[in-house]
């Protein structure tokens, strides 16, 4: 199978995603990466956990004192929305309707944009509540574990641009077909990361 | 190669079944996706409340998030489908390695 | 089209070796470069012993000592034994599957520059104000009081070299799953090709809690966080859970390789089928799967309670019962063979009572009870040299020996070899074996001098005694290797004659398309199979077809490139020095640039076309 042939609809494989052989490594290399990934994370919020509001004085301010819930509650949103925009994506390129994919992927980026915007608000408003990534230990675990995930939302939206920009012109083909898919696993996993986020660190916060 | 592995002879055909195939797939997705929302409304609406015990809120809200994911997983990342028996291997593995840590961490770090 | 009936200049071979993304290739790499840290470490190590051998010493300083004395563990785990038992899955694991190359060439590639630059950015700490000096575990208690740069190396060059590992394993296991020759199911495949497949699921899941942990020890030495700090809140008690989580199942990362070394090793040398073949693999999935769930071990004395270390304890005990299983079966396998003592069979065979004995020592440390007794005295020295060097590092000796044919097209000589064996194993018992005795007598582990007249002196100078038999086996070695490599004569596709697995079915070393024809895999031991049955090469899968081959790129040494230069950046950005921000910003940029054009420009590879092939054979050249 030579991964430049040209497709029609008619000729488009059920699963381009799994095509070849590169395509199949590389999608279960990307699956295997977000293993590893889970332990990544996991053991971020085993940190988080432990290092939950350990302040060194007690008039600073404690996790309960910071969250407010509407934005994360938005934030929570533009994520989950941007979740199901990307799965638009996908089920366009099964169908071979490039165009309508880049619509949907464009769309996932600019909520993946609006997301960061929020978080990056959210960030500057507890520094001028006094929690900083090095007023406390606690500090320091929050912004690691939240600005990680950010990272990866930030690092999805640079690979979501460049995966765009080098195919606007030359449409689908098995070669580039798992690339989108795997962004799109990806995207997934960033929502997945952030569900324990929000209901870890914002609404376990909240409670107490 | 064994790409067109659904391939009756006739495309007209399988196209027009696989298309089927992926419009049954989208709206079980719109389906997950309607009930990640509600899954989150309760979640947040929960914590907004603020009628309820700790010990009640936090096991909910996390069996909500188990929820969630799950349907984030199995439809939205497709593990539902044939061909995921390694990703979930590892998957699960490394969840297992990673809820040890956790566990770990929040028992016998601080004594 | 061959790479190796050319001759070519020094410029082009050192290119070739730059941009290289084939397997083999990059096993010679991670051979050389392991093999230099390898002697790099190894003259720690002396160094350690002359400081030793007599009471008040002052060979070296104290704080010099520390410095080596980390460095020493640091190098030996991280730069030398990991990256030689990563030579050998490269070179012989995808010849083994009957693949063509690993499934993500470039990846490879790109694994093993990160670890070069992360290991020579580590060691560079010797010349640029000094080595880590709080130990290879590096306890944040120790390592944040650390004064100068030391520590930051230790951070920065681990997570650089760590992000090649971890990708590594990856690119292994999608290998062994997706890219397995016809016939070759799981159930069929070599032991170390087993090993290899369970250390890189263990790479996969334990590098991530060391990245993890080396982020916050990183954040708090250079960006002001504040995890270890307890005056701050924080908990140093995290860095050791972290470190371990990940520490452990290193040690089963170094010593599976071995045990898949050994299984092949014992297999030929006995002419004989491995014994229990499925309770082997069982067994090491099962110390996989285990090796998870006992880091904690290597902290009884923290004070986490009785609870945690009675569980931690029992998990650690029940390791023994799969490794059991292993050392029966080995012995079974030569029970009844007929056993052919060459030098990779003479490191297998001392390999069984020296594992053994650094085993039984591993139970009793076990022991959570007694492990107050034993911890930070030379007995946990003597009882992880006994596992490390009698399992690991004689693996990586009899590997070297038994791989060197695959991977140079010659034999080591034979005899030196043996010499080697036999320096290196009276060396390391006499080294080692004391040093249980020091330990419990109490004398205690990182300590860089000790008083006359406490009953260490004779004990120590046999120690050191011993450093100097191994390190004169090593020159052996080495020797060896200039001699062989000098003559150069060359040697067949199965040189040991009693090849069992695909790699001893093609020629010594493969073409760099491996196999011109997939193999057709009808059973365990392919190859050994076909010869029992008369034949001389293994049945064809597929008829003689054009093979796709990945294009060679400079961009994996670039990006690896590019991390070094941020690393350094990084480091002294804390001194306040004016270039050290942009130094840093350079960095990132060349590595995401080089990533950028990584993805921009397509790399479609190329294709050999059936007529070369088919020409090749005409011309006699077997493929």
């Amino acid at each position: 199978m030579q991964v430049e042939e040209k497709f029609t609809y008619e000729t488009w494989p059920a699963h381009s995603e799994k095509a070849t052989l590169e395509a199949k490594n590389k999608f279960i290399g990307f699956w295997l990466f977000l293993g590893g990934e889970t332990v990544l994370f996991a053991s971020l919020f085993a940190t988080y956990l432990a290092l939950k509001d350990k302040v060194p004085n007690t008039s600073m301010p404690h996790a309960k004192d910071l969250f407010e819930l509407p934005l994360t509650f938005a934030a929570t949103m533009l994520l989950l929305t941007s979740s199901l925009t990307s799965v638009y994506a996908m089920y366009h390129m099964k169908n071979f309707a490039f165009r309508k994919m880049m619509l949907w992927l464009g769309l996932t980026a600019l909520l993946g944009a609006g997301f960061l915007g929020l978080e990056i608000y959210e960030f500057t408003n507890y520094v001028h509540e006094g929690h900083t990534f090095t007023s406390s230990a606690f500090g320091s675990a929050f912004y690691t574990l939240v600005g990680f995930h950010g990272g990866h939302v930030a690092f999805g939206l640079l690979w979501c641009l460049t995966l765009m920009f080098r195919n606007s012109k030359r449409g689908l083909d098995l070669y580039n077909a798992p690339k989108f898919y795997v962004f799109s696993l990806y995207w997934h996993f960033i929502d997945v990361v952030w569900v324990f986020i929000f209901t870890v660190v914002y609404l376990m916060g909240m409670v107490g | 190669m064994a790409n067109h592995e659904l391939n009756s002879g006739n495309p007209r055909v399988d196209i027009e079944y696989r298309r089927k195939k992926s419009k049954e797939e989208m709206r079980y997705q719109i389906v997950s996706f309607t009930m990640m929302l509600f899954l989150t409304f309760i979640a947040f609406g929960m914590v907004a409340a603020k009628g309820f015990s700790h010990w009640f809120t936090v096991p909910i809200i996390l069996l909500l998030a188990v929820v969630q994911v799950i349907f984030q997983l199995y439809y939205f990342m497709h593990m539902n489908q044939k061909g995921h028996e390694a990703p979930s291997l590892f998957l699960f593995t490394g969840l297992g390695v990673g809820l040890t840590a956790i566990l770990t961490f929040m028992t016998i770090v601080w004594w | 089209m061959s790479t190796y009936a050319q001759k070519k200049g020094f410029g082009a071979t050192l290119w070739d070796f730059l941009t290289t993304v084939d397997h083999k290739k990059i096993a010679i790499l991670y051979l050389i470069a392991g093999g230099f840290f390898f002697v790099v470490g190894g003259l720690e190590a002396m160094f350690i012993r002359i400081q030793l051998a007599v009471p008040n010493n002052d060979f070296v300083s104290a704080g010099l000592y520390n410095e080596i004395m980390t460095m020493h563990g640091t190098t030996m785990i991280f730069l030398a034994a990991m990256p030689l038992v990563f030579a050998f899955m490269n070179a012989v694991m995808p010849l083994q599957i009957g693949a063509r190359d690993v499934a993500f060439p470039f990846v490879n590639a790109l694994g093993f520059w990160l670890f070069f630059f992360g290991g020579v950015f580590l060691n560079l700490s010797w010349f640029l104000g000094g080595a880590p000096d709080a130990g290879w575990t590096s306890y944040a208690s120790l390592a944040i009081a650390s004064k100068g740069h030391g520590v930051d190396f230790y951070v920065l060059g681990l997570q650089i070299s760590g992000i090649g590992t971890l990708i590594g394993g990856i690119n292994f296991l999608v290998t062994i799953i997706n890219m397995r020759a016809p016939g070759m199911t799981y159930m069929r495949m070599p032991l170390f090709t087993w090993s290899t497949f369970v250390t890189s699921a263990l790479i996969l899941f334990a590098f991530p809690p060391l990245t993890v942990g080396l982020v916050l020890m990183m954040f708090d030495r250079l960006f002001g966080a504040n995890f270890f700090e307890v005056t701050m809140g924080g908990n140093t008690v995290i860095w050791e859970h972290l470190f371990w989580i990940f520490g452990h199942p290193e040690v089963y990362i170094l010593i599976l390789p071995a045990f898949g070394i050994f299984s092949e090793t014992f297999a030929i040398f006995s002419r004989k089928r491995l014994f229990g073949y499925s309770s082997m693999v069982f067994a090491l999935v099962l110390i996989g799967f285990l090796g998870f769930m006992v880091w904690a071990h290597h902290m009884f004395t923290t004070g986490l309670g009785p609870v945690a270390n009675a569980i931690f304890a029992v998990a650690t005990m029940a390791i023994g019962v799969p490794t059991g299983i292993k050392i029966f079966n080995w012995l079974f396998t030569m029970w009844g063979g007929s056993v052919k003592f060459t030098t990779p069979m003479l490191y297998a065979v001392s390999f069984i009572p020296s594992f053994v004995a650094g085993g039984v020592t591993g139970v009793m440390l076990a022991s959570a009870a007694a492990d107050y007794q034993y911890h930070d005295t030379y007995f946990v020295v003597a009882h992880f040299h006994y596992v490390i060097v009698g399992g690991v590092v004689l693996a990586i000796l009899a590997g070297t020996h038994l791989y060197w044919p695959k991977m140079f097209g010659t034999m080591l000589n034979e005899t030196m070899g043996k010499i080697t064996f036999t320096l290196f194993l009276i060396g390391f018992h006499l080294t080692f074996f004391i040093q249980h005795f020091l330990g419990l007598w109490g004398m205690p582990r990182r300590v860089f001098t000790y008083l006359p007249g406490q009953g260490f002196e004779t004990a120590n100078m046999v120690s050191t005694v011993g450093a100097f038999f191994m390190a004169v086996g090593v020159i052996v070695l080495l020797i060896n290797i200039i001699v062989t490599s000098a003559r150069n004569v060359r040697v067949g596709n199965d040189p040991w004659g009693d090849g069992r697995t695909l790699e001893w079915a093609i020629p010594s070393p493969p073409p760099f398309y491996n196999f011109k024809q997939l193999p057709l895999v009808r059973g365990l031991d392919a190859y050994w199979l076909e010869k029992m049955e008369g034949k001389m090469a293994m049945t064809p899968a597929e008829p003689i077809g054009d093979i796709h081959m990945p294009n060679a790129s400079f961009l994996p040494f670039t990006i690896a490139l590019g991390l070094f230069i941020a690393a350094f950046g990084a480091m002294y950005h804390v001194d306040h020095k004016p270039w050290a921000l942009p130094v840093m910003v350079i960095g990132l940029l060349v590595t995401f640039a080089s990533m950028f054009l990584r993805s921009v420009k397509d790399d479609h590879g190329f294709h050999i076309h059936k007529e070369d092939l088919i020409e090749k054979t005409d011309k006699g050249v077997e493929a």
